[in-house]
């Protein structure tokens, strides 16, 4: 059924994801497409895949963007995107077969492939480009928030997060439950003034971005206090005593 | 957006069969065309092949066409799903109304009745068609108000086009065809050149400020794409080919389906009949021509809001 669950779900798990900390290795996109492509969503298929003209299914996907114009005040802000679980998605509303749905009971958007028709009208609902269409199944990809990974019985505990969050090495993708006030993610989304990419759109999206830390930029590096007991010293004292000093 | 040619071929022929439909039953029930079974079997023939044909073809663009059955269960939520049922259940009384014009010699009673209601449900499906697109947010060039005038005129105007050739073959030609196939070309025209007006002027709401929430900090660059090849992403929306030619195909469009088949029309009335009936047909032709270049520049011009990520 393709109409929205008629209550907010009781739990809404998604991603807080950190874009201070991320250092846009694409390790979560990897390990992302790794568990994807052996599990319900499988394959996550690649065409061409060892030529020109590659192209492939991925539901995560790792951009690069310079911000605030050129001189001091730039930066690069790398940025992961993939499914944000909205809570009213078109992307669910628009599907004619009932295949494309939101749980009810996490409020994850998942398709059902056996359902599919393959119009792609979805991924036209979609403003943030997460949906992927495979073109050898002919059904439409997406994000599963790893639902067959964060409920496995078969895996110890810790494991149970989505598989881009167990690979990040910079801790920048936390995975929980957004209707818990007391969960990471809702304490991050608080402390770090975590925001919806796009709110114009409606959808409410449930994932949340932290963005960047204000950090030093624009002002003058600080003067490293100089110790005069080092007037004679080699570079290499005057960098231990500067990474001491800090 | 990539324009799929299984779709285009699908919006104007079911459009123009539905518009055919609801002209024809409306002159038929009327008695402004007789019930004589050769024009009955052309007339409506025509507008449910061109209806069926434009429905079995955006069946080619699925992944899966064995299940198109499924788009029939969601009407509650998605417009697709209520164009799907209303074309189907369409179907009943433009069978029904075909079947009394054709076999029984009548367009009036039962018949009659089945024929108003197959109209007004054909308009409602054209609507339905026109909502699928306009109902997308994410697309600024169809989330616009003039998109289902847009479709409902130009399938009135295709079919009143179709119509003028059918009437002057079969020689029941009146004025009152004229006067609506004139009228509508007109008013497709006006409705086109607004809703280029209409796009040509805005801007999307979504930017890549906005779409990363980046903008406090200033401008938004793309430094490197997460992939260096075009994936699903953009080659299904960030078609970018039609931009380039745009002005030049508005043109070659306007000139096609409005001013050709308008001249034609016109001109029509001043000749002898064989001249007539070659002017309608030249104006068939023409609309065709004209229709598929809108159809495509309707897709092919429209912007989708998730390539601004990809800095486009």
């Amino acid at each position: 059924m393709t109409s929205l669950p008629k209550h907010p779900p009781a739990k809404r798990l998604g991603l807080a994801i950190d874009l201070d900390t991320c250092v846009g290795c694409h390790a979560c996109a990897t390990n992302c497409k790794e568990w994807n492509t052996g599990a319900i969503s499988a394959p996550l298929t690649d065409v061409n895949a060892y030529q020109a003209e590659q192209r492939g299914v991925w539901f995560n996907r790792v951009y690069t963007y310079e911000v605030g114009g050129e001189g001091p005040q730039a930066r690069t802000v790398h940025f992961p995107k993939n499914c944000l679980h909205c809570e009213t998605p078109a992307c669910v509303t628009v599907c004619p077969t009932g295949a494309s749905y939101k749980r009810s009971e996490d409020g994850i958007v998942l398709v059902d492939h056996d359902k599919c028709i393959g119009c792609k009208l979805c991924s036209w609902a979609c403003s943030y480009g997460n949906r992927e269409y495979d073109e050898h199944v002919g059904v439409m990809k997406k994000c599963t928030l790893c639902v067959d990974k964060i409920y496995n019985q078969n895996l110890p505990e810790v494991d149970r997060v989505p598989a881009c969050v167990a690979a990040c090495p910079a801790k920048a993708r936390h995975f929980g439950d957004f209707a818990d006030p007391n969960s990471t993610v809702s304490k991050l989304t608080r402390e770090r003034g975590g925001y919806d990419l796009a709110p114009e759109t409606g959808y409410q999206p449930t994932s949340k971005y932290l963005p960047p830390r204000p950090g030093q930029r624009g002002a003058d590096a600080p003067a490293a206090p100089s110790t005069p007991a080092l007037a004679g010293a080699g570079r290499f004292l005057k960098w231990v005593d500067r990474v001491l000093t800090r | 957006m990539h324009p799929a040619y299984s779709v285009i071929f699908f919006t104007t022929a079911s459009g123009a069969g539905y518009g055919l439909l609801v002209l024809a039953a409306i002159f038929a029930v009327s008695g402004l065309m007789p019930a004589a079974m050769w024009l009955g079997l052309v007339t409506t023939g025509l507008a449910l092949g061109l209806i069926g044909g434009g429905l079995l073809s955006s069946t080619f663009h699925l992944g899966h066409p064995e299940r198109a059955w499924r788009a029939f269960t969601q009407w509650r939520s998605s417009w697709l799903s209520r164009e799907g049922v209303l074309a189907v259940v369409t179907f009943v009384p433009a069978g029904l109304f075909a079947i009394g014009w054709v076999f029984l010699g009548t367009t009036t009673g039962f018949f009659g009745w089945m024929g108003a209601l197959a109209a007004v449900l054909a308009v409602a499906t054209v609507i339905s068609t026109s909502m699928i697109y306009a109902s997308l947010t994410t697309i600024r060039q169809w989330n616009n108000g003039i998109v289902p005038v847009a479709y409902v005129v130009l399938g009135l105007m295709s079919g009143a086009v179709l119509l003028e050739a059918v009437t002057r073959l079969f020689g029941v030609h009146g004025s009152h065809v004229d006067v609506v196939a004139i009228a509508l070309l007109v008013v497709g025209w006006v409705v086109k050149i607004a809703y280029w007006r209409s796009v040509d002027g805005g801007r999307s709401k979504t930017t890549l400020a906005t779409a990363t929430g980046l903008g406090r900090f200033g401008a938004v660059r793309l430094l490197e794409q997460p992939h260096t090849e075009e994936n699903f992403l953009m080659q299904e929306m960030g078609y970018v080919v039609a931009r380039k030619h745009a002005r030049r195909l508005r043109a070659i469009a306007q000139l096609m389906l409005f001013v050709v088949p308008l001249a034609a029309t016109i001109a029509a009335g001043f000749v002898v009949t064989e001249l007539a009936v070659l002017l309608a047909l030249v104006a068939v032709a023409s609309l065709a021509v004209g229709l598929v270049t809108e159809r495509w520049l309707f897709f092919a011009e429209a912007k989708h809001d998730s390539m601004v990520y990809y800095g486009r």
